[in-house]
């Protein structure tokens, strides 16, 4: 398993250059894929002129944010302002380094796995590095000195780190079953079969995962932080040019690897159906490649299809699903996640008492907030209010 | 074991060296011909009002420490989650008794801050 030092360096260089230019076209997929999938969901065409059904819309797009003028306003806190778009972007890329896309591949003898690094603390890594994602969106806001652009910025850290929490414990049910923080471990543990995959042991926490990371990376219905209507652009409205275009691929590379993330924890990785395991060492590690993107590209998919189908919410709405629904129903999926281990040590009953228990946690909840709702205050109405008023 | 993070540390190179091209390819390949129109604050149009460096609502200073709370219990959960099977296995349920009573002593402060309006937002 240990590879010589130089042969770690070359590897890790190619699989490096190889994984960002992938999540690099992947951000131009995705923003065509946006387009398109908008297209057909509202039936028009979506973008269809430049290119064969445009699929060179995004290239275009990209040469021209990058021959724009690079706009520094006057008014700007200016070294803050020119780094808070490598803060955010930098962040987005590294995260994608312990993501597992595959199994191994055996070139020239020496077995490289498919991962930039296997390090032991995968999980942690994950969270330490998106959570520095919000530093971008608060110091760019910040130092933007707009009115519009600091609004979407306070919205958004209070929006990221309250859903931070939810992303945090729910991973929790998950690491008490697999004793491990390596996203290879935990993947390989899930084994090749969809009804053995962690999102049906873990299926509250499973939900309450995506929530907030639709959450993290401020897409509807969570897009209060660019609100259009109401804040222009939000914390980048101050932006032009490749700056803007930074922090437009920062959030559609959180969303690659946040699915990636997720495919890994609760969908079995790359495994499916001993599909991976098909074909000499060389062969086997291009197959689960593919069966990884695959999965991937359903969950970016599911993004998409979000995003056309659920209204904003209202700002109060958004903090009482992360503090009074999703923290609460992650806290009991631990608890009864352990408890029900170390009782039985039966996978079944776990993932069957987890269902139970978000349940009666979600009717607890609702009922003490209908319970405890103030009466809305009844309006002046007309004549009748007039007329009491003006007897007394 | 410390080479294990020698890829991240050539990830990270590679995406500030990423960043800084960006920034400066966009510096030097895009026109310059601003105006005073450009290069004043943005607000829709309209000539700017006031200042945008003003108070605050308080809420969002709340949802800052009570984040700050929730996510040290986050911290501790970690590790224990990941020796929760090994001790169940060799010394029985007092790791889930002891995490039991550490999530409950948090959960009745969840409670006192719900009680207390902090988690609600109008």
């Amino acid at each position: 398993m240990d590879l010589p030092l130089n042969v770690l360096i070359i590897s890790s260089l190619i699989k490096i250059v190889v994984v960002v230019h992938i999540l690099l076209i992947g951000v131009m997929g995705m923003i065509l894929a946006e387009r398109k999938v908008s297209g057909w969901i509202q039936d028009r065409h979506g973008p269809n002129r430049v290119g064969p059904w445009g699929i060179l819309q995004p290239i275009a797009d990209g040469i021209k944010f990058l021959l724009k003028e690079d706009l520094v306003p006057d008014h700007v806190d200016k070294p803050v302002y020119l780094l808070a778009p490598a803060i955010i972007l930098v962040p987005a890329l590294v995260t994608c380094g312990v993501v597992p896309f595959g199994s191994s591949i055996t070139v020239s003898g020496y077995e490289i796995p498919l991962q930039i690094a296997d390090i032991n603390i995968g999980v942690l890594y994950i969270l330490a590095i998106t959570s520095l994602g919000v530093y971008g969106v608060v110091l760019g806001a910040w130092a933007s000195n707009n009115k519009y652009s600091l609004l979407g910025g306070l919205r958004s850290s209070a929006q990221m780190i309250s859903y931070e929490l939810t992303l945090g414990l729910s991973l929790i049910g998950v690491l008490i079953l697999s004793s491990s923080l390596s996203l290879r471990e935990i993947a390989i543990q899930q084994g090749s079969y969809p009804w053995t995959w962690n999102f049906l042991i873990h299926f509250p926490a499973f939900l309450a995962f995506t929530t907030a990371a639709f959450a993290e990376t401020n897409r509807l219905p969570f897009d209060l932080a660019e609100a259009e209507q109401e804040l222009v652009g939000g914390y980048h409205t101050e932006y032009s040019s490749m700056k803007f275009a930074m922090y437009f691929m920062a959030e559609y590379m959180h969303m690659i690897v946040g699915s990636a993330v997720a495919v890994t924890l609760f969908f079995g990785g790359w495994q499916f159906f001993g599909l991976e395991t098909v074909g000499g060492p060389f062969w086997s590690g291009l197959i689960s490649v593919g069966i990884f993107f695959v999965k991937t590209a359903f969950f970016l998919f599911v993004f998409i299809w979000v995003r056309w189908t659920l209204p904003r919410f209202r700002y109060d709405q958004l903090m009482n699903l992360g503090w009074k629904f999703l923290l609460p129903i992650t806290l009991a999926s631990i608890v009864v996640t352990a408890t029900v281990w170390a009782f039985t040590q039966s996978k079944v009953l776990v993932g069957i008492l987890n269902v139970v228990v978000a349940c009666i946690v979600v009717a607890i909840v609702s009922t003490t907030l209908v319970m405890t709702r103030e009466p809305e205050p009844v309006e002046d109405r007309g004549i009748l209010s007039f007329t009491k008023e003006s007897s007394s | 074991m410390l080479t294990d993070y020698l890829p991240i540390l050539l990830l990270l190179v590679f995406a500030i060296g990423f960043a800084a091209v960006n920034l400066a390819l966009t510096h030097l390949i895009g026109p310059k011909k601003s105006t005073q129109a450009k290069l004043s604050v943005y607000e829709s149009g309209v000539q700017p009002v006031g200042d945008t460096r003003q108070r605050i609502s308080i809420r969002f200073g709340l949802i800052a420490m009570l984040f700050i709370i929730f996510d040290i219990e986050v911290v501790f959960l970690y590790p224990w989650a990941i020796v929760f099977k090994k001790f169940t296995e060799n010394s029985g349920y007092f790791i889930l008794i002891e995490m039991l009573v550490f999530i409950g002593i948090l959960f009745l402060g969840y409670i006192y801050a719900w009680k207390k309006g902090g988690l609600s937002w109008d």
